[in-house]
């Protein structure tokens, strides 16, 4: 055999992940639509949509009606960025990249985490954008509040990613998932009060919105921004912390399975 | 280096409410040595991929047992893809990314330091003709180098035994003869085993020591090249005629030529094996040339991997192919 065979390091968990997370990254930063795509995204959103909202703010009962509109803004982005990460990961396996790191010996959660990273940390810079830029409009919320709110919505945005992940996987095709993942996420937009909050709704929705879980993720957005830490928020941790495991089991068991 | 003994994978189809079990692979055995280039050829859908899916963990048996590079597919995975490169005939690497990259860091899935996968990758890159293309997109490559990029990123880690799934399929003639020059100098340059699917039989009558024939799901033959070509009996030798009238004359002089023979007529031509074709083609011709049998053409053709075949399968490779 080859002289210079080269020798093994300490494969590891983490290592891996950052080696999938790294490339993925440096594809996506060299692609300039994405970069200029997901710094739009929030600033349109606040500048065309906001000025709608600023004089309902009684009507919501708050002071300030930011603190209602930028963590819906938040978990918009995040549920909608979020389920179209998969489409990049359609055009992967059609190039033969998911078959090829599957013969590695890499974690296969690895795999997936590495991905879902990347789409986090656009999620992050987008939030992080949208947070300056509300307060630059009017924001005024508890910071604590406001970065815990950032971390449901990363928790969030992680789940979306995964089972979007675990979906391209399985249809392998985008024109299966284009209409699949809109009918899904057309309910959840509307259900859970991402742009308007749910007490505005009529009794019979209420009470269909509290079987939406994104809903319950919201309104913890919404309280820890005003800085509520009560059962609201308590509520929206165990549903986020749940989404999230269920959806990464998923995603997993989808990149180990055979044949995907 | 690999064992299998009845390898079998089976399919579930359903058409509407009737399931069906297609038996993709209908029990396999296989082996092969250290150092060894074998070939496995089979029209599509024979079952060679799914064969190699097995072999490479990427898809569980449902019967049987492989044993690769020393581990057991469906046990010891792990060591068995650390074991092995697979280069696939979907290719590996996003038409986007930058090839050096993209080499590097399936290096480092296997666990090689940075350093290192770009050191390998750089000497692959060397002697796959590929200097110069570290910092292409493979989307900007030719179809030929877009190929020896994949097999760069089936050996960065330097594996022992390296699978190629059709390795050439669509690649022009000079770009196939140039990668097959890569493919042998695997083994004299670096020691590798080498499993190889194709349906061409050119490629595994150049590239291999061994052939395994595959067809629905079971290995029909196994031998070399020449030996396999031998056990089809005889070169063929083929009579077209320019008249009508002497078409029997002519089969009865070719049958002659082997105890019991008897020549096969297609409208003008006439053609039979003949064992050593080339020490009875003289009286051949001057038996038809004293019966004024007058002769449009004469083809003596040893016989090919095809012909194999044709004798093992009832079927003609490129039918399907």
């Amino acid at each position: 055999m080859n002289a210079t065979a080269p020798t093994m390091e300490n494969g590891s968990f983490f290592r891996e992940t950052w080696i999938v997370f790294w490339r993925q990254l440096r594809i996506a930063l060299r692609n300039p639509a994405w970069v200029i795509i997901g710094l739009a995204q929030p600033i349109l959103y606040l500048t065309l949509f906001g000025p709608l909202l600023e004089p309902l703010s009684g009507q919501f009962g708050v002071d300030n009606a930011y603190t209602i509109f930028v963590p819906g803004l938040l978990v918009q982005l995040g549920i909608f960025g979020a389920l179209f990460a998969g489409f990049s990961l359609v055009a992967e396996w059609r190039a033969g990249v998911i078959e090829a790191e599957r013969v590695t010996p890499a974690s296969r959660t690895a795999l997936l985490l590495g991905r879902i990273l990347r789409d986090v940390l656009q999620l992050f810079v987008q939030g992080v954008v949208l947070i300056a830029l509300g307060y630059a409009f009017g924001l005024r919320a508890s910071i604590g509040g406001m970065l815990y709110g950032l971390l449901l919505t990363l928790l969030l945005g992680a789940s979306c990613a995964a089972a979007s992940n675990a979906l391209a996987l399985v249809t392998k095709s985008e024109d299966v998932m284009a209409p699949l993942i809109n009918s899904i996420a057309l309910p959840i937009l509307l259900l859970s009060g991402i742009l308007l909050p749910m007490t505005l709704a009529p009794q019979w929705l209420q009470t269909v919105s509290d079987f939406v879980p994104i809903k319950h993720i919201v309104d913890a957005i919404r309280a820890a921004f005003v800085g509520d830490f009560g059962e609201p928020i308590v509520l929206g941790t165990i549903w986020s912390v749940a989404i999230f495991v269920l959806f990464m089991v998923i995603g997993t068991r989808t990149f180990r399975k055979e044949n995907a | 280096m690999i064992t299998a003994r009845g390898l079998a994978r089976s399919f579930t189809t359903r058409k509407g409410r009737e399931k069906t079990e297609v038996r993709a692979v209908d029990g396999v055995d296989i082996d092969v040595a250290a150092g060894e280039i074998v070939g496995f050829l089979g029209p599509n859908g024979a079952g060679k991929t799914t064969t190699l899916r097995m072999l490479t963990t990427l898809l569980a048996p449902t019967a049987g047992t492989a044993t690769v590079a020393g581990y057991d597919v469906a046990t010891q995975a792990e060591q068995v893809r650390r074991s092995i490169g697979y280069v696939s005939q979907a290719g590996s690497t996003l038409p986007e990314a930058l090839a050096g990259e993209e080499v590097v860091d399936h290096g480092r899935l296997y666990g090689i330091s940075k350093a290192q996968a770009e050191k390998r990758g750089r000497e692959l890159f060397d002697q796959l003709d590929l200097d110069g293309l570290w910092s292409r997109k493979p989307g900007a490559m030719s179809g030929g180098q877009r190929r020896r990029l994949d097999i760069a990123m089936g050996l960065v880690h330097d594996p022992k035994l390296v699978f190629l799934d059709e390795p050439t399929t669509g690649l022009d003639p000079q770009a196939r003869a140039n990668l097959w020059e890569h493919i042998s100098s695997l083994r004299t340059e670096r020691g590798a085993t080498i499993f190889l699917t194709t349906h061409y039989l050119d490629e595994a009558d150049a590239l291999c020591d061994r052939i395994l024939v595959i067809d629905h799901g079971v290995i029909v033959a196994s031998d070399t090249p020449e030996a396999l070509k031998q056990s089809v009996s005889g070169d063929l030798v083929e009579l077209v005629l320019s008249d009508a009238s002497t078409v029997s004359r002519a089969a009865t002089a070719l049958g002659a030529l082997v105890p019991g023979g008897t020549a096969e007529v297609d409208g003008l031509t006439v053609s039979m094996r003949v064992p050593h074709a080339g020490r009875e083609l003289a009286g051949l011709l001057r038996t038809l040339d004293k019966d004024k049998i007058a002769l449009d053409s004469i083809e003596v053709r040893r016989p090919t991997l095809d012909d194999v075949f044709l004798t093992v399968t009832g079927r003609s490779l490129r039918e399907d192919a």
